[in-house]
């Protein structure tokens, strides 16, 4: 079974976002779509200073099976990304949650990071995915 | 209704992420692919390939029948036991189907078949065969087990019977022998040494777990594609179907030319296409950037044409993408691919990738 950490925010296209103390908001992806995924190879993130709206296919993680566009949860700057993933794909899969963030962005209305799915509703949205 | 092997369990018991293929439930991980792959490149590990199918031919013309039917020559197969890899046509050169088969004695062969084409082999190898009065008899009763890599044959010898293991280890290349219903033969698909192991379907679960216990890595149809396409081998379906040539998919050295007089099904469309000019050929192709090749993606090769990439996938050998592709026979060296809307150069090269485990092109 995949991990859904409650405090996090989801997307139904398995994105999470964490809501920083500096306001900022931390992307990835769910430990389900790791594991959906397999091995990463490849991760492409957006550089920081880019713009990116909600909605968008901003980043592509890519895997030895299948390539996967990552959408922004938010209209906004992207202020930082992880450039560990470079050269460690990897930590996605080892750490989803953790080391293998992806980009922490700046929103422009932090009601669209509330607008997200809490938890439970992305577990129901995984349960009906599988069932 | 998918279909599942007598290895099923045992692989959902083991956690596999299980996948569709070709109408088999299978598994296609374990854990980690990349770990599964390493496994066999530098120790040994295990497939279940009980969903490809094993086809026992009989009859006293059962030579002449099969030099009608394969595109490559039985008759090359002058020893007991002796392997051999062959397309089966279409009368136009399309291929039906790719296989080995293993010569038994004078009236009897088996053959080895893939699973997606499982049925149609069997009708097409029936509709033939009345003419030659050879029977035609799938052993769905028989699992199958790919154990592969440096270490494979010694960890899976010690749990055969030692005389049959003395026997087994004895084997040359593309060699196979019998004992109690098993047959172990020196195959693969992944460009390691290893066993090709058909047993009882009974007595599939209890080897498998001897096989773990004996540090053979259970690895996932995911591990056997990456392992393959490094070997640079032919996925059936991806890289080759009825469409295609065997000229124009890299396996023309499988075509038996001599004797001229023996005519087997398809060969006057082959000879037709090579008198004419074979207009498209397989290549390998490396890439140099940071993305992954994957089938249908375009190639373009500029100032002659266009092709296509037909398996593609990351190397976790050269730690770079590779991939099958057919392009225009003109082809040299360099072409470019369409990867999400950039053309990326990619380097042509002559597969296998990699064979025993170290890399056989130049990065």
């Amino acid at each position: 079974m995949s991990n859904v950490p409650a405090e996090l925010r989801y997307l139904k296209s398995h994105e999470w976002a964490r809501l920083e103390s500096d306001g900022t908001i931390t992307v990835g992806i769910s430990d389900h779509a790791q594991q959906a995924l397999g091995d990463l190879v490849f991760a492409e993130v957006p550089d920081a200073g880019r713009r990116v709206t909600a909605g968008e296919a901003c980043a592509v993680v890519e895997s030895v099976k299948a390539a996967s566009d990552v959408y922004s949860p938010v209209s906004g700057e992207v202020v930082a990304s992880n450039a560990d993933l470079g050269g460690q794909p990897e930590l996605i899969n080892q750490d989803p949650y953790g080391a293998g963030w992806l980009m922490r962005i700046r929103p422009d209305d932090k009601a669209q990071f509330a607008s997200m799915l809490d938890a439970k509703a992305y577990e129901a949205a995984l349960a009906a995915e599988t069932h | 209704m998918t279909l599942r092997t007598p290895l099923y369990e045992t692989h959902v018991a083991a956690g596999a992420r299980m996948v569709d293929f070709g109408g088999w439930d299978m598994p296609v991980n374990y854990g980690s692919q990349i770990e599964e792959h390493h496994g066999v490149r530098r120790d040994a590990g295990m497939f279940d390939v009980s969903h490809m199918c094993v086809v026992d031919l009989k009859g006293a013309r059962v030579r002449d029948f099969l030099r009608r039917l394969l595109a490559n020559d039985v008759a090359k197969l002058t020893e007991r036991g002796k392997a051999l890899y062959s397309c089966m046509l279409r009368e136009d050169g399309g291929i039906i189907d790719d296989l080995i088969v293993y010569y038994i004695d004078d009236q009897s062969y088996r053959m080895v078949v893939n699973a997606g084409t499982r049925d149609k082999d069997i009708g097409w190898l029936r509709m033939h065969a009345g003419g030659y009065d050879v029977s035609v008899e799938p052993r769905l009763d028989l699992a199958m087990i790919a154990v592969q890599g440096p270490n494979a044959r010694q960890k899976a010898a010690t749990l055969l019977d030692p005389a049959f293991a003395a026997r087994a280890l004895d084997l040359g290349a593309f060699f196979g022998t019998g004992a109690d219903g098993w047959f172990v033969a020196r195959t693969g698909y992944t460009g390691e040494d290893g066993w090709e192991i058909m047993l009882p379907a009974g007595e599939a679960a209890g080897f498998w777990a001897r096989l773990r216990a004996a540090g053979v890595m259970a690895c996932g149809l995911g591990a056997r594609d990456t392992l393959r396409l490094e070997a640079g081998m032919n996925l059936y379906g991806s890289d080759m179907d009825e469409t295609v040539s065997p000229l124009e998919c890299g396996l023309a050295w499988t075509i038996a030319w001599e004797p001229q007089d023996r005519d087997f099904i398809g060969r006057g469309a082959l000879a037709g296409q090579k008198a004419r000019g074979v207009p498209r050929r397989q290549v390998g192709l490396v890439l140099a950037d940071r993305a992954v090749l994957r089938s249908h993606q375009k190639v373009i090769v500029p100032a002659i044409g266009e092709g296509e990439v037909t398996s593609g996938t990351f190397s976790p050998t050269l730690e770079r993408s590779i991939g099958l592709a057919r392009v225009p026979s003109q082809t040299t060296d360099h072409c470019e691919v369409e990867i999400r809307g950039r053309l990326l150069p990619a380097t042509v090269v002559r597969p296998p990738f990699v064979r025993h485990g170290k890399i056989a092109v130049a990065l």
